[in-house]
């Protein structure tokens, strides 16, 4: 078997699924984030745990009402979507206009209070979920084997995206929405109901949001914390893209996710940090991010 | 004829400033009616709070009979009010095409999209550009443009002709004749007083928030001194 630059291709390409993974759930995060921002101008740091409550809505579903995994994806997303309709109406709302550290604060409090109760009933050693009968065992490409349900991950996300970026590009919905972002004021002015468009976006960015934890289930064990370490590699990958583009957004999330991979095969230690490091040198040269419109 | 937008006594405030003091006035179904007055008189503002774009607002706008102080601005525009912003509001992130399209139609009988191109063959052209790719003059008419696909029967245009050649001045004093004699009804905000004389049924001239004038359209020359005083030109 040949050798590239000292590594077996098999570590390659294995890492560099695992990269296109880890990418396919930072692009679907930080997408919501960016949606978010966009119009209601609040960092959503509660998007970590709406994650995670996507994952446990899935294993809830399973364990109390024996609903599968394909019922779970659409079910889950709009389940949490919900309790993210209820928060903005009641506690976002009344940001609107205020400095949007506020938001940060609340959202970043809301984290805490909805990881700390799932860790109170649940625990922290985490929760099995299967993966689907459907969707369980590999196939061989020669190269490299790809466990079936991975690859449907990168598939998932990557049709969540651009689902995502053609309405907003090329829809009436999307155009409303993308003047809104600019001038909402103007658009109100026009006859289109502003806030429950606001409502609807944060309902839709969180229930992306738990998209991508139904999606993670299987492959990660269910656990109360596992949007907070996620969460602040999403936010740097966010910093990167440039915050309040869509595109960008998604392209930064996959791209960062292979060097990710990549750098685990070439410089283990370095894994961790390299995203961290390119955020650095990012924000050095370009502040408003790779794909941000300085303003 | 009967009134169609009646304001009394309206207050506004931009955060702590109180700008309008009481605004008393009213437009006619189907005329031409303006704003006169100096920058800072509170024209701009009183345009916004008819819109219900402002957080305060009290006294009372009605609207063909409806009583639309407590309303919120989508519900003020979709009883049939179309809103012109100053600057015109163009959307960057919109193509052509898509401003013209997002106001919602809120009533029958507005302009379909070929009759506007008709009207404004420029925007046909240019309708994949950015809209703020557009000249000043044709940011202008996709901006009255929009709005009268949308069926609204009053409309408020603040400063049309502000920044624009004469030529294009000329097209949208042109425009607005047009527009009433097909009924609509037009509230204009206006600095250019010779532009507002030739095409408006009545000028109210505002001062410090408050109406403190009302001039026929047909100003004599006792009116147009009067006005010169009151605007400072």
């Amino acid at each position: 078997m040949f050798e590239l630059i000292g590594v077996p291709p098999q570590a390659l390409f294995g890492q560099l699924l695992l990269g296109l993974i880890n990418g396919a759930f930072y692009a679907v995060l930080s997408l919501g984030l960016a949606l978010i921002f966009g119009l209601l101008n609040i960092i959503n740091f509660t998007h970590g745990a709406q994650y995670m409550m996507g994952a446990f809505a899935a294993w809830l579903l399973l364990n109390l009402a024996g609903l599968g995994y394909w019922p779970a994806l659409l079910l889950a997303p709009v389940i949490v979507g919900l309790t993210g309709v209820l928060i903005e109406r009641f506690l976002l709302k009344r940001l609107r206009g205020l400095d949007p550290l506020y938001g940060l604060l609340l959202t970043f409090g809301l984290a805490l209070i909805v990881e700390g109760a799932f860790r109170q009933v649940y625990g922290v050693s985490g929760l099995a979920y299967p993966v689907p009968p459907s969707l369980a065992g590999g196939v061989n490409l020669g190269f490299m084997f790809l466990p079936l349900y991975r690859g449907w991950v990168v598939l998932a996300s990557i049709v969540a995206c651009l689902v995502t970026w053609a309405v907003i590009e090329r829809t009436r919905l999307g155009a409303t929405l993308r003047a809104a972002t600019e001038n909402p004021a103007l658009v109100q002015a026009f006859g289109v109901n502003v806030p429950r468009l606001v409502t609807l976006t944060y309902g839709f960015g969180v229930a992306l949001a738990a998209f991508a934890g139904v999606l993670a289930a299987p492959i990660y064990s269910v656990h109360p914390l596992m949007g907070a370490n996620l969460i602040i590699v999403v936010f740097a990958v966010v910093v990167i893209g440039g915050m309040g583009s869509i595109l960008g957004s998604v392209l930064t999330g996959f791209g960062l996710g292979v060097v990710e991979g990549l750098t685990k095969v070439f410089w283990p230690e370095a894994s961790n940090t390299v995203i961290f490091v390119i955020m650095a040198i990012v924000l050095l040269i370009k502040p408003a991010g790779l794909f941000g419109r300085a303003t | 004829m009967t009134a169609q937008l009646t304001v009394r006594d309206l207050e506004a405030w931009y955060g702590e400033s109180h700008i309008l003091h009481g605004m008393r006035f009213e437009v006619r179904k189907g005329e031409v009616a303006t704003l006169l007055g100096r920058n800072g008189a509170g024209k701009t503002t009183t345009m916004r709070a008819i819109m219900g774009m402002l957080a305060q607002r009290k006294g009372s706008v009605g609207f063909e009979g409806v009583e639309t102080i407590g309303l919120a601005s989508h519900q003020i525009a979709r009883l049939g009010i179309g809103f012109v912003p100053e600057e015109r509001g163009i959307f960057a992130s919109l193509s052509v095409r898509e401003n013209l399209l997002l106001p919602p139609v809120v009533r029958q009988g507005g302009m379909g999209v070929s009759e506007i191109h008709a009207l404004f063959p420029n925007l046909a052209a240019r309708a994949d550009s950015q809209g703020t790719k557009l000249s000043g003059g044709e940011q202008q008419m996709l901006a009255i443009a929009r709005i009268l696909r949308t069926g609204a029967s009053l409309l408020l245009l603040d400063e049309p002709t502000e920044g624009l050649a004469p030529v294009i001045v000329e097209q949208i004093g042109a425009l607005i004749r047009n527009l009433k004699n097909r009924g609509l009804t037009v509230l204009l905000v206006e600095q250019n007083f010779r532009f507002a004389a030739r095409v408006a049924d009545r000028h109210y001239v505002v001062e410090h928030g408050r109406v403190v004038d009302e001039v026929p359209g047909a100003m004599s020359s006792r009116d147009v001194e009067k006005l010169k005083t009151f605007l400072g030109v």
